[in-house]
Formats: structure tokens, C-alpha cells, sequence
């Protein structure tokens, strides 16, 4: 029997059908449902949950009360069993990230979650990338990758990914600034990743078929990369998945989530500050900065690489930044073009234009950069 | 939503055909042989002849004998004849159906006089080794055909011997690299320049020969980004590879200055035509500045494509690159046909031989029952048909033609069915097959998907308005049941034998098994 959790975030997207931008704090929520919002992500997870009926009994769904799956498995018609205990129409981040633990530890294939990109969050810090999860999109802001377009494809893709159709990715948890976000400003930052399945068939049309599978293609990159290092340069990678296994396969551990800087095959600065950054460039002054957009929004500086800064961009010159991305990864973008917000304008706009992207091996797209 | 059953005929004609395809259940040719049954049985050689000849083996070299005989399946005639014929009727053929679904490859109808005439034993019989006395005709033929492609596309000088489009492009970035390297220039220019809704070969044969390639994305309007092109090239271009007009179907209003950027930074440009249908007696290579180019005779030129092959992608160079080209070309010395190994800077053999003959026989009888003028109403037929069926599929809900909007199109459109698609929950490709249920077929499109829910319609000039009008109607119908019943539509084929397939696997060369022993060993059956 293959286990699937359900973890809810019952007020998810609440905030979105009032103008509130964002349902985040138990003040909001008041609000929200003061000026008339009716709750819609239970709805939308059994929606999803419809989508698994054909497996029968093949499956077990594993889930926590009331709106948090319960509701939605008996709307889809199906009996889950049911763990841990909450306090109904008053739920918190705290009830998501214990329903996710006991999910892991009750050993889940999948953890399918509806929220936003708040609810991520509190997934990815209660499981990180121990067991793969997938979100049914319920929430005002969906930023992160770890989500379906729509309830129904999470429900396909996870149904493709019990029966063994699927492979994993890492996908990237986003999140806005909820008070900047409320004040008019854009700006997300990336939180982490989750292990999501990932499948051509049911993402088509955002994420794109691709001929070859991710990981040929990352080594494909990292080919490139490793013919063109030369020795006394030094390399800046900034963080992500993408550059992550790009360095593995060139041989050195980067961290996820951090800027490293690599000389002559080693790292000699791992997660850096911009202080880091300036005083190895005050050493070496041949260096070469490798960033990677941000999936779906295609930021290349100034969210997540802030060490990267302005006065480190600068040193370096645009000539030897060199920005790499998988193919689907530029599709998604759907012909927006790339942007940077270091906040430098005069930096901004001297990296605005054309860029090459490195998109394989001997393979590159030029592509444009907003001013 | 119509009722189709009881809607079927109008004046006594169908509406939507009542189709069904066999299906076989047919086995891989491989699982149906038994060991022991024979096809034919050769008889024992008598005694004359043996000591007469002797051991005919005894000539081959030891190395190239084969230790095992071949594993082959062993069958009886019958049982091969029924089995081919099962796979035929499985088939949804050019000849079989309206096939304008198959966007870019230009399925056009490929008259049977010219295969009757590619199958007489005048062609038959022919063999490339033979002396070139002997073979004047076919000679004569593949030199007058070069006259008229010289004619079609401006350029100078023209190889047939390139075996396929892919060849052709793979053949004209050969020649980049000599001319370059006769300047002194080769290692310096490793970058070609490409656009993403050129054909993906473009790319892919200047990668195998050997250069960098880079690939510029559509400004907003779907154009090829001149932008982006100036941002390109530098002292390293070596050359552009484009199509035009583009998979898309949108003509490059600014062709000609893109030819003239790649020159000012000292490259050159090839023009991939190996669908020119709706270019015939209109525009030319030569005009829009392009010093390279080739035709896909299995397309453009009626040969047909034959499943892969054979096929011919004829490629043309303007006088200053012809002594680049393969060897040999053929020649007219005013007396005689011969094959002129002479281009002193040859880029050698693409292939053997010159060219695959039938394929040029039947490309030159094909122009030349048209003439300059047929050929001319070929492409307007073509580009008229495309844009009537743009107009018949554009009324029809959830479908788009995105970038260039309210501009015509010329021979082909990419449709995108995402507005269907975020209504239904309905992928392109299920349409698509849906459509097989009545019939007919559609393709989506090279990957990556660059235009979501992709869908390519190439009408050329051989369908009729009721053709025409018959496969929007199928589409429409289609599309409306995508709204009213997507389950039927997700769940399709019904009709048809066509497979929903797991595209997973492809994505895996760990899974690839490219021949039977190859499958066997990978699944485990065979060590
Ligand atoms: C524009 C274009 N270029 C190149 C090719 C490749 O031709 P072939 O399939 O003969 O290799 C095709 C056909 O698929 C094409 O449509």
C-alpha cells in the first residue's frame, strides 16, 4: 500500500478575494473573513484528491483533521485516516509544520500540500527535502515551483508519480516579502527547495518538454563551465539548484542556498558575504561571477545572491558574468525577459541589454535583460 | 455542442466520417519468427556449377565474415506479407488521410507517374560504379535539374549529394568552416547563429560539426530579434543557419539585414529552404543576401518523403563557394556529362556517390510538369490554402495563432491551444489524437515548446476547400468535446490505433533500445 499525505492550510487564498495580498498572520485572517473571503482550499485539495480515485485501493491517504484533509478526502470520496488533533477555524503555520512532521515520519511517498507560498515555506522547514512533496496551489501568491498549475495536475502528477512515471527535481520555494508586498514593492527571495515530481506530461505549457532529462543537461553546462575555468581566475557561483549541480558535476560541494567562491578547483569561500566577495576580489582580480535566474521569474541579481552586490558586480564587469539555465528554465519565462534589482540603478542598467545564457554544452541563448 | 450522429449528413454528404482503423494486436516482427520456418528455399547448388565456382566465400576476408549467421527472424512468406500488411493498415499515411496535420514537413500529394517512372528498369537497373558513358542520362538529368534549382534559389552551383536536410545543413556549416579556414580565420569564428523557431536541425548539425552555437529568442511580435542578433555577432561568427519563414509560418520582414550584419562581422549565411512552399517563384536566396542554401526534395519538391528516406537535401553556394563543395558534382563539357572530382578546396565526400537518383528523377519530373508558372501557383495555392485554414480553425474557441497578430501567414502555422487548455484541463497533444478518431491527425511541435500547447498545420497546395473545410470541422469537433466531454478526449483514441504513450522514457537514453537485441538486453531477456 503507498501512502500519500494531505496537509491543508485551510485559510489559504484568503486574502487574495479581499485585495489583501496575502493571508499570513492571524490579524489578516480576521480581517479577511470580516470583509466577506470564503475559505476555498479545501475545495481545491479535493480537486486534486479526485485526480488519484482511478489508483482504488492502491493508496492510502494519510491526513490531519477537519480542514486541515479530512474535509477534503470525504469531499473526493475518499476515507483517510486521519492523525493528530487541531483546533478548527483557528489553525497556524505551527499545526502545518507538525502535520508535515508526522506525515514524514509515518513514511508518506509524497506529501501533497494546499497553500501558498507561506504554506511552503512552513513544509520546507518541517521536511526539507526528506520526502517528496508537491503543492495544489490554494494560496494569493504562488511563486514557487513546488506547486501544480492548477489542483487537478497536482492530482495527475502525483498519481504519474506513484505508478512510477515521474522523475524528481528540486524546485525552488519562494516567497514574498508579505509587508513589502502589502506597501506596492515586489520582492521574493528564494527560501529553499523541495524535492517535487516532475513530469513533461503534466506541466506542459509552464515548465517545458524538454528532450533530455535535467540532470544530462546540468552536466551538459557543466561541461562547458569546466573547459573555459582557468587557473588563477576566480569563480563566484551564486546560489540555486542549477549552480549547485553544475559545481557538483565540475567537482566541488557547493552550498545550496549560499554565494561561493571557488580559485584553481577549491573553494575558498563558502556561503560569502559581500565582505568575502570584496576581499578575495582585492587579491584576485581576474573573476567570473556564474548565477543562475530564478525559475519563473527570472531575477539574475538582487534576490537570494544579495553578497553579489553592486560594488562586486561592478569588479568584476558584465563582460565575465556568465549566466547559465536550462532551456525549460528560460522557456518558462514565457518571452519575459531577465531583470536585475541590486539596487544600483547604474548597475542595473549597465547589466540591461543582452546577456548569453549557457544552456548546454557549446549551447547558449542570447537573451534579453531588462533595463 | 452538435449532435454529430444525427447531424452526420447534410445533403447526403458526411459531416464527420464514421472512421475505425484495424487493429491488429500485431506483434514485433522479432516475436512471430520460429525457428525452422523458412520464407523461401534456396536450392542445393549442383555439382557443375560448384566445381565451377568453387567456395564463393573464400574471397572475403576472414575479418568480415561473420562468425554467427545474422538473428533473424525465421518465417514463412505469407506470414511476412500478413504482417506488413497489418502495419499498413495501422497507419495513418499521406495517402490515407488529409494530411495537413504534419506542420513543416510539407505533406503535399506526390503524383504516382513520378514513382512509376523512378521504378523502370532504365532507373532500376542503373548502378553508381558504372562508367559515366553508360549513365548520360541520369547524368544529363541531375545537371539539368541543377540549372533549374540555380533558377529557384539564385545561387551558383548546387551538390545533390546530400542525403537529407539535416545532411544538407550539416554540409553547408562544413563549408563555413573551409571558407574560413582559407581565410586563416577557422579557429577564431567557432560561433553559428540560429534562431529558436528556425528547424531544431540547424542547430544541431552546427553543433555535430563542431561549432558553438547561439540561439536567439522571437522579439515580442514573434520576429526573429535584431537585437538580439547585433548582441551575437562579433569577430567569433562564424556564420547564421536560419529558417524563414520560421516554424511559425511568420515571414522575416527584415531577412535582409540580417544578412547584412552576419557580413559586416565577417560571416556567412545559409538559408535552410528545405521547405520552400511558399517561397517558389517568389523570393530567392540571392535577394534576401544569403551565400548558402538547400531544398529538402522530399518535401518542397514532391518525392515524397518515404518514411525517413531516401531523400535528397540539395545544396546550393554562390560562385565563391563552390569550390568548397562536395566531390564530385556533375558537369556538361558541351559534349558529355561527367562527374568533376575538381574543387580544388573540397569539403570530400558528404556521402558516397552523387546523390540519390530516383529522389532527383522525380523532383525533376515533377518541376517540369509544372513549369516556372506552376511552380509559382504551387506557392500561392500553398500559402492561399494555409491562410484560409488559419481563418476556418481561428473561429474556433481556445485556439490562438500567437506574435504577429492580424498578419497573414505564409505556408504553415503554429496554432496554440493553451486558452482550451486552461478551460479544459485538455492537452494539445490528446486533441491530436483525439482528431485520429476521425481520421486525421495532428502534430504539435519540435521541442522545446516555446508557443504553449503547440499544434502546426501545413495545408500546401494539394488539399481541396473541402478537404480543408473537412479537417476544421474535425478540429472543431474536437475542440468542443474537450469542453463538453474532456474525459473522451484524455481518453482517446477510441477509434484508431494510434497509442496515448508515455513520453517519460524518451527523455532517458538510459531506456533507449535502438535496435531488438538492444531491447532484449535492456529489459533483462538477453545478456
Ligand atoms: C526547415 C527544415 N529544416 C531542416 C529539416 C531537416 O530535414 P531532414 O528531415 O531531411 O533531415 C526540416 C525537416 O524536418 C525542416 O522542416
Amino acid at each position: 500500500m503507498k501512502r500519500i499525505g494531505l496537509v491543508v492550510n485551510p485559510i489559504a487564498g484568503l486574502g487574495g478575494r479581499v485585495g489583501l495580498k496575502g493571508s499570513d498572520g492571524m490579524e489578516l485572517q480576521r480581517k479577511a473573513l470580516e470583509l466577506g473571503a470564503v475559505p476555498h482550499a479545501v475545495e481545491r485539495a479535493a480537486q486534486a484528491l479526485q485526480a488519484l480515485l482511478p489508483l482504488g485501493a492502491e493508496f492510502e491517504l494519510l491526513t490531519y483533521p477537519f480542514a486541515m484533509g479530512a474535509e477534503a478526502a470525504r469531499q473526493a470520496g475518499i476515507d483517510p485516516c486521519v492523525l493528530g488533533s487541531i483546533q478548527p477555524g483557528q489553525t497556524s503555520a505551527e499545526d502545518t509544520v507538525r502535520a508535515a512532521r508526522e506525515m514524514a515520519e509515518n513514511e508518506v511517498r509524497l506529501l501533497l500540500f494546499a497553500g501558498g507560498d507561506g504554506t511552503a515555506r512552513d513544509i520546507c522547514n518541517a521536511i526539507g527535502m526528506e520526502i517528496p512533496a508537491l503543492g495544489i496551489p490554494a494560496g494569493v501568491k504562488i511563486q514557487s515551483a513546488v506547486y501544480a498549475t492548477a489542483p487537478r495536475y497536482a492530482g495527475e502528477l502525483a498519481a504519474a508519480f506513484l505508478r512510477g512515471e515521474t522523475e524528481l527535481r528540486q524546485a525552488e520555494v519562494m516567497d514574498l516579502d508579505e509587508d513589502a508586498f502589502r506597501a506596492g514593492r515586489v520582492s521574493a527571495c528564494l527560501y529553499g527547495y523541495l524535492k517535487t515530481p516532475y513530469s513533461q506530461r503534466y506541466v506542459q505549457g509552464v515548465k517545458v518538454p524538454s528532450l533530455s532529462r535535467e540532470s544530462a543537461v546540468l552536466e551538459a553546462i557543466a561541461g562547458d563551465l569546466a573547459d573555459r575555468m582557468k587557473p588563477g581566475w576566480l569563480y563566484i557561483f551564486g546560489p540555486g539548484s542549477t549552480t549547485q549541480a553544475v559545481a557538483t558535476h565540475i567537482g566541488f560541494d557547493k552550498t545550496l542556498l549560499g554565494v561561493d567562491a571557488v580559485l584553481d578547483g577549491k573553494i575558498v569561500s563558502a556561503d560569502a558575504s559581500e565582505a568575502d566577495l570584496l576581499r578575495l576580489l582585492s587579491v584576485n582580480r581576474l573573476a567570473e561571477i556564474v548565477v543562475t535566474p530564478i525559475g519563473g521569474q527570472g531575477c539574475i541579481f538582487g534576490r537570494g545572491n544579495q553578497p553579489i552586490s553592486p560594488d562586486v558586480i561592478r569588479k568584476v564587469g558584465r563582460a565575465h558574468i556568465r549566466v547559465i539555465s536550462t532551456p525549460e528554465k528560460i522557456q518558462a519565462l514565457n518571452g519575459h525577459p531577465l531583470w536585475a534589482d541590486t539596487g544600483d540603478r547604474a548597475v542595473d542598467e549597465m547589466l540591461s541589454g543582452y546577456l548569453v545564457v549557457l544552456t548546454g554544452y557549446k549551447e547558449s541563448v542570447m537573451y534579453k535583460v531588462m533595463a | 455542442m452538435k449532435n454529430i450522429t444525427a447531424e452526420r449528413f447534410t445533403n447526403g454528404k458526411p459531416n464527420l466520417r464514421r472512421f475505425h482503423q484495424a487493429r491488429w494486436d500485431e506483434p514485433v516482427i522479432f516475436e512471430l519468427g520460429q525457428p525452422g520456418q523458412r520464407g523461401i528455399l534456396v536450392p542445393e547448388v549442383e555439382e557443375g556449377i560448384k566445381s565451377q565456382v568453387g567456395d564463393a566465400l573464400a574471397g572475403i576476408p576472414d575479418g568480415l565474415r561473420r562468425k554467427d549467421p545474422p538473428k533473424l527472424p525465421e518465417m514463412a512468406q505469407p506470414a511476412v506479407l500478413r504482417h506488413y500488411d497489418h502495419l499498413s493498415q495501422e497507419n495513418l499515411g499521406v495517402d490515407f488521410n488529409i494530411d495537413v496535420g504534419q506542420g513543416t514537413c510539407t505533406m503535399k500529394y506526390s503524383p504516382k507517374v513520378n514513382d512509376q517512372l523512378a521504378r523502370m528498369p532504365e532507373m532500376t537497373e542503373l548502378h553508381p560504379l558504372q562508367d559515366e558513358s553508360t549513365v548520360q542520362g541520369i547524368l544529363e538529368i541531375m545537371y539539368r535539374f541543377e540549372q533549374i534549382l540555380k533558377e529557384i534559389s539564385g545561387l551558383e552551383r548546387f551538390t545533390l549529394q546530400p542525403g537529407a536536410g539535416s545532411v544538407a545543413i550539416y554540409t553547408n556549416a562544413s563549408i563555413m568552416r573551409a571558407y574560413h579556414e582559407a581565410r586563416g580565420e577557422a579557429k577564431q569564428r567557432d560561433e553559428m547563429i540560429t534562431t529558436i523557431f528556425s528547424h531544431p536541425s540547424d542547430a544541431a548539425c552546427a553543433k555535430v560539426a563542431g561549432y558553438k552555437v547561439i540561439t536567439l529568442y522571437p522579439d515580442p511580435e514573434g520576429y526573429p530579434d535584431l537585437e538580439a542578433l547585433k548582441a551575437a555577432v562579433s569577430e567569433r561568427t562564424a556564420g547564421l543557419l536560419i529558417t524563414n519563414p520560421e516554424d511559425t509560418g511568420i515571414f522575416n520582414p527584415k531577412i535582409a539585414e540580417f544578412t547584412r550584419i552576419i557580413h559586416a562581422a565577417g560571416g556567412l549565411c545559409s538559408y535552410d529552404q528545405a521547405n520552400a512552399n511558399g517561397m517558389l517563384g517568389i523570393t530567392r536566396a540571392r535577394e534576401a543576401g544569403f551565400d548558402l542554401c538547400h531544398f529538402n526534395l522530399h518535401k518542397t519538391f514532391s518525392t515524397p518523403h518515404g518514411c525517413g528516406g531516401p531523400a535528397v537535401g540539395a545544396t546550393g553556394v554562390t560562385q565563391e563557394l563552390a569550390r568548397f563543395l562536395p566531390v564530385p558534382i556533375v558537369d556538361f563539357d558541351g559534349q558529355k556529362y561527367f562527374l568533376n572530382y575538381d574543387p580544388a578546396d573540397s569539403i570530400g565526400k558528404i556521402r558516397p556517390f552523387y546523390g540519390v537518383a530516383p529522389v532527383v528523377l522525380k523532383a525533376y519530373a515533377w518541376v517540369m510538369a509544372l513549369g516556372a508558372a506552376g511552380l509559382r501557383e504551387v506557392a500561392e495555392v500553398a500559402v492561399l490554402n494555409n491562410n484560409y485554414l488559419m481563418k476556418k480553425v481561428l473561429a474556433i474557441h481556445g485556439v490562438a495563432a500567437p506574435y504577429a497578430a492580424g498578419k497573414r501567414r505564409v505556408e504553415q502555422v503554429r496554432y496554440s491551444w493553451q486558452t482550451l487548455f486552461e478551460e479544459t484541463g485538455v492537452h494539445s497533444e490528446a486533441l491530436g489524437i483525439r482528431a485520429a478518431d476521425f481520421g486525421v491527425h495532428y502534430w504539435t511541435s519540435h521541442h522545446p515548446y516555446v508557443v504553449p500547447e503547440p499544434c502546426t498545420l501545413e495545408p500546401t497546395e494539394s488539399y481541396s476547400k473541402e478537404e480543408l473545410d473537412e479537417y476544421a470541422a474535425i478540429l472543431e469537433h474536437v475542440a468542443g468535446e474537450a469542453y463538453s466531454d474532456p474525459n473522451l478526449v484524455r481518453s482517446a483514441p477510441h477509434n484508431s490505433t494510434v497509442h496515448t504513450i508515455d513520453h517519460h522514457p524518451f527523455d532517458d537514453p538510459q531506456q533507449w533500445a535502438i535496435t531488438w537485441r538492444a531491447y532484449l538486453r535492456k529489459t533483462g531477456q538477453e545478456r
